[in-house]
């Protein structure tokens, strides 16, 4: 009982914290540092994952949603970004 | 419409939203409660019928494999759109290879001692890791997919350990070509050559093996993976590295063509990038 209390209470925080995050990625308007947001609410989402009994999603979530994503996006922001003078 | 009407209208549609879902929400299976069939017929039967261990990899190379071909697919067809998409354009100049000392040189703020020496550390640990997930679908959760990522990655660290000249070395376009060839064929013949024993498509034709859950086990499942982890490998380093090239080589005129007028765009708050 005390080990499902202690999961229940896990899965409630990282629900909390998943939300309070996508809240904080719609929020910031800075694109470089967005990415970096969404890079860290892409681990969030994972922890999510892995608490939730599903480590196989969460394995999908971390190499995509925190690493592959923020990448293509920071190479596309550095391609369309000023041409320094 | 004027503001007015149009908060109204946002009034009745977002009651008719939270009513709708409210609703919905209180006919859904309480939470944790799975009432389909499929999971606890596959739970039951996995390991004894495929004797892979990881039966989340078992379901996406076996079960559902045919799903799993269209999606391997879908990233082949976006690496190669990519690199139709990203290929020099006619008004757009790329630097000869001596200059590639320039483009290197143009990477200011220069990356830091700390930011090369980790990603230096980084880079073999990183390759056995996504070797590892690659070549252990079938007795753990992981599989091609994310191990290729993972290899892709360390392509990266590559770039930010060393310069561009050496990402470019290890980003031999026919090499990095041939993997993705190899691995997204290799799939379908997988598939194909099952047909071509007499059995449904992708049906597992290799022996089994003996214990289920060693690494050697699971027939099909463990090649599958492999492959996968090569096409992913492939595609992902073929899409970051155009992304690279794209940033760093390929250079627009400084004139801008005339032809595309600037769009009047929104104001936009300035990142600092």
């Amino acid at each position: 009982m005390i080990a499902n209390g202690l999961m229940d209470t896990l899965q409630i925080v990282i629900l909390v914290l998943v939300a309070a995050g996508a809240l904080v990625v719609v929020r910031t308007r800075d694109r470089v540092r967005l990415v970096l947001v969404l890079s860290v609410y892409g681990i969030l989402l994972a922890v999510l994952f892995f608490a939730f009994q599903a480590p196989d999603v969460a394995l999908s979530e971390i190499t995509v949603g925190a690493v592959a994503l923020p990448l293509i996006l920071l190479l596309a922001i550095a391609k369309v970004r000023k041409p320094e003078p | 419409m004027t503001p007015r009407q149009r908060l109204v209208l946002f009034a009745v549609a977002v009651t008719g939203l939270v009513g709708c879902y409210l609703w919905a929400f209180s006919g859904l299976p309480g939470f944790g409660n799975y009432p389909g069939p499929y999971g606890q017929a596959i739970l039951a039967h996995a390991i004894t019928q495929t004797h892979a261990t990881g039966v989340v990899s078992a379901i996406n190379f076996e079960y559902r494999g045919f799903d799993t071909v269209g999606e391997e697919f879908i990233l082949f067809t976006a690496a190669a759109g990519m690199s139709v998409v990203l290929r020099r354009l006619r008004n757009e100049r790329k630097d000869p290879p001596e200059q590639l000392e320039a483009a290197a040189a143009r990477d200011v703020p220069r990356t830091s001692p700390a930011v090369r020496g980790v990603a230096l550390l980084l880079v073999a640990p990183t390759v056995v890791l996504g070797w590892w997930l690659g070549t252990h679908a079938q007795t753990n959760p992981s599989g091609g997919f994310q191990g290729g990522v993972v290899l892709a990655t360390a392509f990266m660290l590559v770039y930010l350990s060393g310069d561009l000249r050496t990402a470019r070395r290890l980003r031999t376009e026919t090499v990095v070509d041939a993997a993705e060839a190899i691995g997204a064929g290799g799939f379908a013949a997988v598939g194909v050559t099952a047909v071509a024993l007499g059995f449904p498509y992708l049906y597992n034709f290799l022996p089994l093996g003996k214990i289920p859950g060693s690494v050697s086990s699971s027939g099909t499942i463990a090649l599958i993976s492999l492959l996968v982890g090569i096409e992913v490998a492939a595609a992902f380093v073929a899409i970051i590295g155009e992304l690279l090239e794209q940033s760093l080589i390929v250079r627009q005129p400084t004139p801008a063509p005339p032809s595309q007028p600037q769009p009047a765009s929104p104001p936009q708050p300035e990142g600092t990038d």
